[in-house]
C-alpha cells in the first residue's frame, strides 16, 4: 500500500512537474517577452486606398515637409491624383506663399541641415522606390531612446541615423532592451516609457497612411498604370487568337 | 506528291475564310499599331513642367505711366502692355478705312477684345508683340505725326524686319505684309493687377 | 529566275512598274519572302530570331522618344528621367517599354543563341553566320551597359567603375586604358557623356550593320532546322526545297502568332510588374549617383551575372576577368570545337546532351549566383558550376568526336 502510494506520489509528481516548469516559465515569460521580430513587420499599404493616401499627405505636410522634400512631385499633382478640393489643398497642404503648381520644397536649407543633423534630410520623391515601404514602416516604428546619441535616440531599421525621433510625441517614447550573444547585441523588444497621443494601433495607422502617401509619390502613374495595362493586354490576347486563327489556316497547305 | 512543294494544299482551300481571317487580323493589328501611336504622339504635346510654367501670369500695372509700353510674357510669347493716353483712343476710329481689318474679324482675340480698341479696358491694351507676319517685334512709334513715319501717322506700332504697321489699337494698316491685326491673349484684371491668360482673375475656383 | 521577275515587274504598268524598273522591289519581296524556302519544321526554338528583330525595333522607337526628352549630364541626367516619368505625357510608358525591352532582348538572344547549340546552326556553312550573330551580342553587351549607366542613378554610376576597372587589368596599358575610357581621373560627366553618344549613335549604328550582315548571311546558305539536315539537298523541278516552304505567307503568319504570345508577356510585364521585383529596374537606381557609397548588395543586371559570377569565382583579379573573357569568347569558338558529323542533338548521342544539359544548368546557376552577395557558399557553389561551363566547351573537341550518333533522316520529321 504504501509502496504504491509512494508510486501514485512520485508519477503524479513526475506528471506535475512539466507543467511546473512551464507555469513557472510563463511567469518568467510573462515578464520577459519574446523576442520582437521588427524585420518581418510589412507595410500592407493599399496604394488604391485614396482616403489612406488623403491622410498620408496631411501626415507629411504636418510631420515630414518641415526637413524633407518631395522634389518631383507638384502640390498640383498630389491633389489631382489624390481628389483633394482645391480649397483643402490651400488650407491643410499648401504652405504659405507656395503656389499649386510649384513641386514640393522643404523649408530647411539643407546646408543648415547638414550642419546640424550631421547629414542633410534626403529629399523623399524615391524612398519607396529605392529602399522599400517595408523599410520605411519599420523605420517609422523602431526609434528608442539612446543617450550615447547626439539625437537623444536611435534606430533599428537604420542604425545610427543622423534623423531625431520626430514622431515621438505621437508614438510615444519607447526604451530597447539588447541581450549580448557573443559579441553581438541582439535586440529583445521594446518597452514603452511616455505614452504619446496616440494608442498603437493609431500610430500604426498613420505610419501606414504615410507610407502609403510615399509609395504613391515614388511613382504617381501606378494606379493608371495597372488599369491601362487591364486594357492593352485584353487587346494583344484578341490580336493573338486571331493570328492563332490565321495560322492555322494557312498551316493547313502544309504537309 | 514528293515532288510537290510541301506547302501545296492537299485538300482544296476555302478562300472565304483564309480572306475573312486575313482581314480580321490585320485590321486589328492595324487598329493595334494606331493605338500603340497614341503615346509616341502624345508625348510631343507640352509637358506638365511646360504646362505648370505656361500658368497665368500676373503683372502689376499700377506704376506704368500714359503713354508707356512694358513687356511681359506668357506661355512664351512676348505680350505688349501699353497705357494709352485717351486722346489716342479717340482717334482709333478715324484710322478705320486705312486698315485691312478694323473689326478684328480676321483676327484672333478673345470676345471682348473683338471692339474698337481691342481690349476690355480703353486705357490698357494687353497685345502679344509677335508680328503677324513672320514673328519679329515690331518698335513703338506712340507719338503722332512721328518724323519717321510721316505727318500723317496716328501712332503705334511699325516692323522692323518688313515694314509692317499697326495702330494704337494693334489693328494693321494697308500695305503692311502682315495679314492680320496683332493678336489678343486671355487676360483679365484684379484691381490694377493684370492677369495674363486667365479670361477671368476673379471668378471663385 | 531573279532577272525574269525583275523584268516582269518592271513591265507593269503605272507606278508599280515604274518603281521596279529604277528599284529591285518586287524581285527583292520574291527572293527574300514568297519565293524564299524555309525548312517546314520550325519549333518554338525558331521564334527568338524574329522576336530580336521587334525586340531590335521597340528599343529603337522608345530610344529615340525618350532621348527628346532626357537630358545628358551629371547634374541633369537622374532629374531628367524623373521628368520623363512623372511629367512627360506617356513618358513613364516610353521609360518602361525601354527598360523592360533591354531585359527582353536578351531573354531572346539566350534563347536563340541556345538554338543554335541545340541543332548545331553554327556548324558549316553557317560558321560566319554565327560569328556575326556573336558580334552582335558583344556589341548588344557594351550598348545594354552603357544604356544602364545614362539614368546616373548609384547603381549606374558604381556598375561603369565596376566594369571600366576590369580593363585595369589588362597588363602594361591597363590603368591608362582605364582613364581613356573615363575621360577623366574618376566615373564623371565626361564619361556619361560619351556613353550617351555611343549609346545612342554609334552602338545602334553598328548594330543595325550587324543584323544586316546576319540576314544576308543566313539568306546565302539557308536556315538550318531542328533534324540538321540541309533540305536544299532535295529539291523537286521547280527547285524548290521538297522540304521547303515559302516565307511569306507561311513564316510571317507564324511570327505574327509568336508575336502576339511575346507583346502579351512583355506587356504584362510593363504595365504590373515594371521593375520585376528588382530584377529589371534595380532599387538602388532610384538613388542618384553618390561617389561616396556604393550600394549594398551590387551586382550587374541579370543578363550579366553569369560572367558576374565567373569573375568573381577567382580571388586573384586579373585571372577572374581573364577567365570571364574566355567564357564569353569561347562561344565564338563553337564551330570550330564541335567535331561530330551530325548538328542536331536529336540525333547525337547521350554525351553530347549530358555536357549541354549541364552546361544549360550552370549558366542559369551561374546567372542566379551572380545576383547573391559576393560571400561563403555563393562563392564556391559559383567555383562548382562554372566547371561544367567551361568543360562544355574544352572538351568538346573530344567528346562530340566520340559521341556515337544516331542515322539521319532522308526528310525532316514534320507532323501537320
Amino acid at each position: 500500500m504504501r509502496k504504491s502510494a509512494i508510486a501514485i506520489l512520485v508519477l503524479s509528481l513526475g506528471a506535475a512537474l512539466p507543467a511546473l516548469v512551464a507555469a513557472a516559465a510563463a511567469e518568467e515569460g510573462a515578464a520577459a517577452p519574446e523576442v520582437v521580430h521588427w524585420e518581418s513587420w510589412r507595410a500592407g499599404n493599399t496604394v488604391t486606398d485614396l482616403a489612406s493616401l488623403q491622410r498620408g499627405a496631411h501626415n507629411f505636410m504636418s510631420y515630414c515637409n518641415g526637413c524633407h522634400s518631395l522634389q518631383y512631385e507638384r502640390y498640383q499633382r498630389m491633389a489631382d491624383d489624390l481628389k483633394i478640393p482645391t480649397t483643402v489643398l490651400e488650407a491643410q497642404l499648401l504652405p504659405p506663399a507656395s503656389n499649386h503648381l510649384d513641386y514640393i520644397t522643404s523649408a530647411m536649407p539643407s546646408e543648415d541641415a547638414a550642419l546640424w543633423f550631421g547629414k542633410a534630410p534626403p529629399d523623399l520623391s524615391l524612398i519607396a522606390r529605392s529602399k522599400g515601404t517595408d523599410y520605411i514602416y519599420q523605420f517609422l516604428k523602431t526609434f528608442y531612446v539612446d543617450p550615447t546619441r547626439g539625437s537623444g535616440s536611435n534606430n533599428l531599421a537604420y542604425p545610427n541615423t543622423a534623423m531625431p525621433a520626430v514622431l515621438s510625441s505621437l508614438e510615444g517614447v519607447k526604451e530597447a532592451t539588447f541581450k549580448t550573444e557573443g559579441d553581438e547585441k541582439v535586440f529583445q523588444h521594446f518597452e514603452s516609457t511616455v505614452p504619446g497621443t496616440l494608442t498603437s494601433a493609431q500610430y500604426d495607422d498613420f505610419v501606414r497612411d504615410t507610407v502609403n502617401f510615399l509609395d504613391y509619390v515614388g511613382e504617381p502613374v501606378q494606379a493608371a498604370r495597372r488599369s491601362m495595362g487591364k486594357w492593352v493586354v485584353a487587346f494583344l490576347v484578341l490580336l493573338t487568337a486571331l493570328s492563332w486563327l490565321l495560322k492555322k489556316e494557312y498551316w493547313k497547305d502544309v504537309h | 506528291m514528293s515532288e510537290v512543294g510541301a506547302f501545296v494544299p492537299d485538300e482544296p482551300v476555302d478562300e472565304s475564310r483564309r480572306k475573312f481571317l486575313t482581314v480580321a487580323t490585320s485590321a486589328t493589328a492595324a487598329v493595334g499599331a494606331v493605338l500603340a501611336a497614341v503615346p509616341f504622339v502624345e508625348s510631343w504635346q507640352p509637358s506638365e513642367r511646360a504646362r505648370a510654367l505656361g500658368a497665368p501670369v500676373e503683372v502689376d500695372i499700377s506704376k506704368v505711366e500714359v503713354g508707356q509700353m512694358i513687356l511681359s510674357s506668357w506661355r512664351l510669347q512676348v505680350i505688349y502692355i501699353v497705357r494709352r493716353p485717351q486722346s489716342l483712343v479717340d482717334t482709333l476710329p478715324k484710322n478705320d478705312s486705312d486698315l485691312k481689318d478694323a473689326k478684328s474679324q480676321y483676327s484672333e482675340q478673345p470676345a471682348y477684345a473683338m471692339n474698337e480698341m481691342r481690349s476690355r479696358r480703353a486705357d490698357v491694351l494687353v497685345m502679344i508683340g509677335f508680328c503677324t507676319h513672320l514673328g519679329c517685334l515690331p518698335k513703338q512709334f506712340f507719338d503722332p505725326g512721328d518724323p519717321v513715319l510721316g505727318a500723317t501717322w496716328p501712332g503705334g506700332w511699325r516692323c522692323p524686319c518688313h515694314g509692317s504697321r499697326f495702330d494704337m489699337a494693334g489693328r494693321v494698316f494697308n500695305g503692311s505684309p502682315a495679314p492680320t491685326n496683332l493678336r489678343v491673349p486671355p487676360y483679365s484684371f484684379r484691381g490694377e493687377t493684370l492677369v495674363i491668360g486667365l479670361d477671368s482673375a476673379t471668378a471663385a475656383t | 529566275m531573279a532577272n525574269e521577275a525583275h523584268s516582269k515587274a518592271a513591265s507593269a504598268p503605272g507606278l508599280w512598274g515604274w518603281i521596279n524598273k529604277r528599284l529591285p522591289v518586287d524581285a527583292f519581296w520574291r527572293s527574300q519572302a514568297s519565293e524564299y524556302y524555309a525548312p517546314k519544321n520550325f519549333n518554338f526554338w525558331y521564334f527568338f530570331g524574329s522576336l530580336a528583330l521587334l525586340v531590335l525595333v521597340i528599343q529603337l522607337v522608345t530610344g529615340i522618344f525618350l532621348a527628346m526628352f532626357y537630358k545628358v549630364g551629371a547634374t541633369t541626367a537622374f532629374g531628367s528621367v524623373e521628368f520623363i516619368m512623372r511629367e512627360v505625357d506617356y513618358g513613364w510608358l516610353l521609360r518602361y517599354l525601354h527598360s523592360t525591352g533591354a531585359s527582353a532582348f536578351f531573354l531572346v538572344i539566350y534563347l536563340h543563341m541556345f538554338r543554335a547549340m541545340l541543332y548545331g546552326s553554327y556548324k558549316a556553312p553557317r560558321e560566319l553566320l554565327w560569328l556575326f550573330g556573336m558580334f552582335i551580342y558583344l556589341t548588344l553587351m557594351a550598348e545594354a551597359f552603357m544604356g544602364y549607366v545614362l539614368p546616373w542613378g548609384n547603381m549606374s554610376f558604381w556598375a561603369a567603375q565596376v566594369i571600366i576597372n576590369l580593363f585595369g587589368t589588362i597588363p602594361v596599358a591597363g590603368p591608362a586604358l582605364v582613364e581613356w575610357i573615363r575621360g577623366d581621373y574618376g566615373i564623371a560627366d565626361a564619361t556619361l557623356n560619351r556613353f550617351f553618344s555611343l549609346h545612342v549613335v554609334a552602338l545602334p549604328l553598328v548594330l543595325l550593320l550587324l543584323v544586316a550582315l546576319h540576314l544576308v548571311a543566313l539568306h546565302e546558305v539557308g536556315s538550318n532546322n531542328p533534324d540538321g539536315i540541309e533540305i536544299k539537298e532535295k529539291k523537286n523541278a521547280k527547285g524548290q526545297p521538297l522540304d521547303g516552304i515559302p516565307f511569306h505567307p507561311y513564316y510571317t503568319v507564324k511570327d505574327l502568332l509568336g508575336a502576339g504570345v511575346f507583346l502579351t508577356l512583355f506587356a504584362i510585364v510593363v504595365f504590373f510588374v515594371p521593375t520585376l521585383s528588382d530584377l529589371f529596374l534595380e532599387k538602388a537606381n532610384f538613388e542618384p549617383a553618390n561617389p561616396l557609397s556604393t550600394p549594398d548588395p551590387i551586382s550587374p543586371s541579370w543578363y550579366f551575372t553569369p560572367y558576374y559570377a565567373i569573375l568573381r569565382s577567382v580571388p586573384d583579379k586579373a585571372t577572374g576577368a581573364l577567365l570571364m573573357l574566355v567564357a564569353v569568347m569561347a562561344f565564338f569558338f563553337l564551330p570550330w570545337l564541335d567535331r561530330s558529323p551530325v548538328r542536331s542533338i536529336r540525333y547525337r548521342g547521350w554525351i553530347y546532351r549530358a555536357f549541354l544539359a549541364l552546361f544549360a544548368l550552370s549558366f542559369l546557376g551561374l546567372m542566379y549566383l551572380g545576383l547573391q552577395p559576393a560571400q561563403g557558399i555563393y562563392v564556391t557553389l559559383s567555383r562548382i558550376f562554372a566547371v561544367p561551363y567551361f568543360a562544355f566547351f574544352l572538351l568538346m573537341p573530344i567528346y562530340s568526336r566520340m559521341d556515337r550518333v544516331k542515322p539521319l533522316p532522308d526528310r525532316v520529321t514534320f507532323h501537320a
